[in-house]
């Protein structure tokens, strides 16, 4: 039962730095923030994971909701 | 502000709803459950930003300006000092509610138990004080980088 949570930690944070590579990588703007967004919506899942249920809500909305709709109008203002 | 497509639409119309109503659970059940204020409130203030990026404003007639927001925020943060004061008869922030079988009077009940929401005292009104101004910040927050987004790009064009 321990091993089926130790493989669901190390397969989050490898989509997590896997995301965040994309997130440095991709040329357009409107994918790497969605990328970077993913990021963030997997932390908010190794919160939970980790038995922190308060900051995982915390980081899902701040961190995967309010912080791309500010990064959206950042890009809508640039072009 | 210019609109995002028309299936960022038709999905924003189904979901916000259920966001927002959410997000309000999750501030009255901040006593019992996981969250409380700050968090239901930024669940409600991402919901105004998903409606703000996917329609360009938070409703067609514009009610909802920073005014209305700034009141709320004013109004929330009131309501927590006053509760804050209410009980300095014996220290500040006393739980004067709590066991007064008034409002959210009951006593706590010991032992497993599916949870009742008539307990706790004054902290529900402060969860819905806390939650009632970080989602008007929040929402002053989305319209202020929005406008200051057009503003900009109004500045560059000319």
């Amino acid at each position: 039962m321990s091993s089926i949570v130790e493989i669901i930690h190390i397969s989050t944070l490898v989509i997590m730095i896997i995301a965040s590579f994309l997130a440095v990588v991709f040329k357009k703007l409107l994918p790497s923030i969605v990328a970077l967004s993913v990021a963030s919506l997997l932390l908010s899942l190794e919160f939970y994971l980790l038995h922190a249920p308060d900051v995982a809500i915390a980081e899902a909305a701040i961190g995967a909701g309010l912080t791309m709709a500010i990064f959206i109008f950042a890009i809508r203002g640039t072009r | 502000m210019k609109e995002m497509s028309r299936i960022v639409k038709t999905v924003t119309n189904f979901v916000y709803g259920f966001i927002i109503i959410f997000g309000f659970y999750i501030i009255a059940h901040g006593h019992l459950t996981p969250g409380g204020g700050f968090q239901g409130g930024a669940v409600v203030g991402s919901a105004f930003a998903l409606l703000l990026v996917s329609y360009g404003s938070l409703n067609s007639k514009k009610f909802l300006k920073e005014d209305i927001f700034s009141l709320f925020e004013g109004f929330g943060l009131i309501l927590f000092i006053v509760l804050g004061f209410s009980g300095l008869g014996i220290t500040f922030f006393y739980n004067f509610l709590a066991n007064s079988g008034g409002w959210f009077g009951d006593t706590a009940v010991i032992g497993v138990n599916p949870g009742d929401m008539n307990t706790g005292g004054v902290i529900p009104l402060m969860n819905i004080a806390v939650g009632l101004e970080v989602l008007s910040a929040f929402g002053v927050i989305v319209l202020t980088m929005a406008r200051g987004a057009e503003f900009t790009k109004k500045k560059e064009k000319s």
